[in-house]
């Protein structure tokens, strides 16, 4: 990759390679399985409470990228940084809110328990110690999300925007300085999608944390997106959204004509009908 | 049939040792599976644990056979059971057909070493119905060291190991090693239910690993309570069932398995009106 002239010539991480100013930062970031090269070259600054929307069909590694920065699959080639270290397993300035997925009705489990493992679940032994300053913090992050009235309620019987609800506290509870969102309105109602992505950007706005909002879907979280990361078949373009969803950047990610029509404030995009749409849920944990 | 519940025989058995020993065994496994009996029935792993439990009686027999401890061969059945079933199928789909495969060839093999064992008949049976009464002075010490051992493992990975089993993908996210803690668990489950083997018997390991665990998930869904719960329903179920197969000299296992499905329908009816109750007060929340 050749330094593209930058405004913020200062903040050319390409200068500064020991020291990256960005929440999340990859630099010549390749990963391929085998002779499957998902994306090559990726040079990727998100700033602390920047809004970052990761757009693109099915396979074209968006969830991989998760897993990446996650610390569940390695690069390729290339270097990455989360929170000014190595991803490595579990790093705990990381936030990760997974897709709402249906949850066995009958879980032996309450809210209050799944934020508290947001917190703490990671850690060896019973935790028995301090399980007072435990509860004060799990009851706050409730709060903060509204859901302090089904905390105690099994979780199994709660809808689907209550449990992303909880989700998010779970995300927020560990005190995050990136959050990575997987999917996290899939399959919620638009007044859900509005209260969860609401409670994303409130969390960004306040503590400056980074987000990283893989979706298929750009319209819920438009208003809230700094810059687009569009990846299709190895190809990528990282920008505004004014830039990057516009049929000429985007016929040129898919090699075929679309069309991106603006309608009030949505955006529609048209052509290479069943490609550019994800419908299928996809699995951090399970792809292999 | 007169004297099923004769308090005076029962009173003069209590104070036997072999009684005690029974008693002491009885507990400590109702503890040790009270405690894993949530995880297990979280992870749906009922079934993976009756296969273990046939292979802990595979090797029991194998033992018997042998002329070593029976013990150690229903530890090693079980723990091999455990690991075969923990590598094979990390797939749930395949988990179910690969533990029926296993369990099938296992109880097959127990039965032909049975058949070429030439020893007390009562011997044979108790490996499948359970023998308390047969446990000898320095085995509940081994029994009671063994249930220490995995009691400490345990506490140690009791977080982690509840994240990864109602949480799998956000655990995995946050560090959690969750295929690690996969056979890890299926061992100490292994273990757990070799001891059982030698009490309440191969066939009804069930009753007190996963009777007890089903019945308190029913009335709770606080992780917590629902062990402490489920300790509590099996040592009422494994004590009782001791206390009362002494007068009538009847298999314990009997009162056992029937104590603890008592308890267990019990808690089905509580619960049926406490999920009732919880959606009548969460509708009249939202109107």
């Amino acid at each position: 990759m050749t330094t593209a002239p930058s405004t913020t010539t200062d903040m050319n991480p390409a200068d500064h390679p020991a020291q990256p100013r960005g929440a999340v930062s990859l630099r010549g970031a390749a990963l391929a399985y085998g002779r499957r090269v998902l994306w090559d070259g990726l040079d990727l600054e998100v700033q602390p409470g920047e809004f970052l929307a990761v757009l693109g069909p099915n396979g074209s590694g968006k969830t991989s990228l998760m897993r990446v920065l996650l610390g569940l699959q390695p690069l390729s080639a290339g270097v990455v940084e989360v929170a000014g270290s190595p991803p490595g397993r579990g790093n705990r300035r990381i936030g990760y809110i997974p897709q709402q997925r249906s949850l066995d009705p009958t879980l032996t489990l309450r809210g209050r328990d799944l934020v508290g493992l947001g917190l703490d679940g990671h850690g060896w032994g019973l935790g028995l110690r301090g399980r007072k300053e435990r509860r004060a913090r799990v009851d706050e992050v409730l709060a903060a999300v509204g859901a302090t009235d089904y905390a105690d309620a099994p979780i199994g019987l709660l809808s689907g925007g209550e449990q992303q609800r909880l989700r998010v506290a779970q995300a927020l509870v560990g005190d995050p300085r990136v959050l990575l969102c997987d999917e996290p309105l899939l399959s919620l109602d638009l007044a859900h999608q509005r209260v969860v992505s609401d409670l994303i950007d409130t969390r960004r706005k306040a503590a400056d944390t980074a987000v990283l909002f893989v979706t298929h879907e750009i319209n819920p979280v438009l208003p809230l997106v700094d810059r687009v990361l569009y990846l299709v078949d190895g190809r990528f373009r990282i920008g505004p959204p004014a830039e990057v969803m516009t049929s000429e950047t985007l016929s040129e990610l898919y090699g075929t004509t679309v069309d991106v029509v603006r309608v009030r404030d949505q955006i529609l995009v048209v052509g290479a009908t069943g490609k550019l749409c994800e419908d299928q849920p996809h699995h951090v944990v399970d792809e292999s | 049939m007169d004297n099923f519940f004769d308090l005076g025989q029962t009173f003069e058995l209590l104070s036997l040792d072999i009684v005690h020993r029974a008693l002491v065994a009885g507990a400590v496994l109702g503890l040790l599976a009270g405690v894993l009996g949530p995880l297990v029935v979280t992870r749906k792993m009922s079934f993976a644990v009756h296969g273990t439990s046939e292979l802990a009686f595979t090797g029991g027999a194998a033992a018997l056979l042998l002329g070593v401890s029976v013990g150690y061969g229903a530890v090693g059945g079980a723990v091999l059971a455990a690991l075969l079933l923990g590598l094979l199928s990390q797939r749930d789909s395949e988990r179910d057909s690969v533990i029926g495969a296993v369990l099938a060839f296992g109880l097959g093999l127990g039965v032909l070493f049975l058949a070429l064992y030439d020893g007390r008949a009562t011997t044979k049976f108790g490996l499948l119905v359970g023998q308390p009464f047969g446990v000898a002075a320095d085995n509940v010490w081994q029994l009671v060291g063994t249930a220490a051992v995995v009691l400490v493992v345990l506490a140690f990975l009791y977080r982690p190991l509840l994240f990864a089993s109602v949480d799998p993908d956000v655990a995995a996210a946050r560090g959690v090693p969750v295929r690690v803690l996969t056979p890890v668990f299926a061992v100490l489950v292994g273990i757990a239910t070799a001891l059982s083997v030698q009490i309440v018997g191969a066939l009804l390991v069930l009753a007190l690993m996963i009777t007890p665990a089903a019945a308190a998930c029913r009335v709770t869904s606080s992780p917590g309570r629902a062990t402490l719960l489920s300790i509590l329903f099996a040592e009422v179920a494994v004590l009782g069932g001791i206390v009362l197969s002494l007068a009538p000299g009847l298999p314990v296992s009997a009162f056992v398995t029937a104590i603890s499905f008592a308890i267990y329908v019990g808690c089905r009816v509580v619960g049926r009106v406490r999920v009732r109750r919880i959606g009548n007060r969460r509708v009249a929340a939202q109107v």
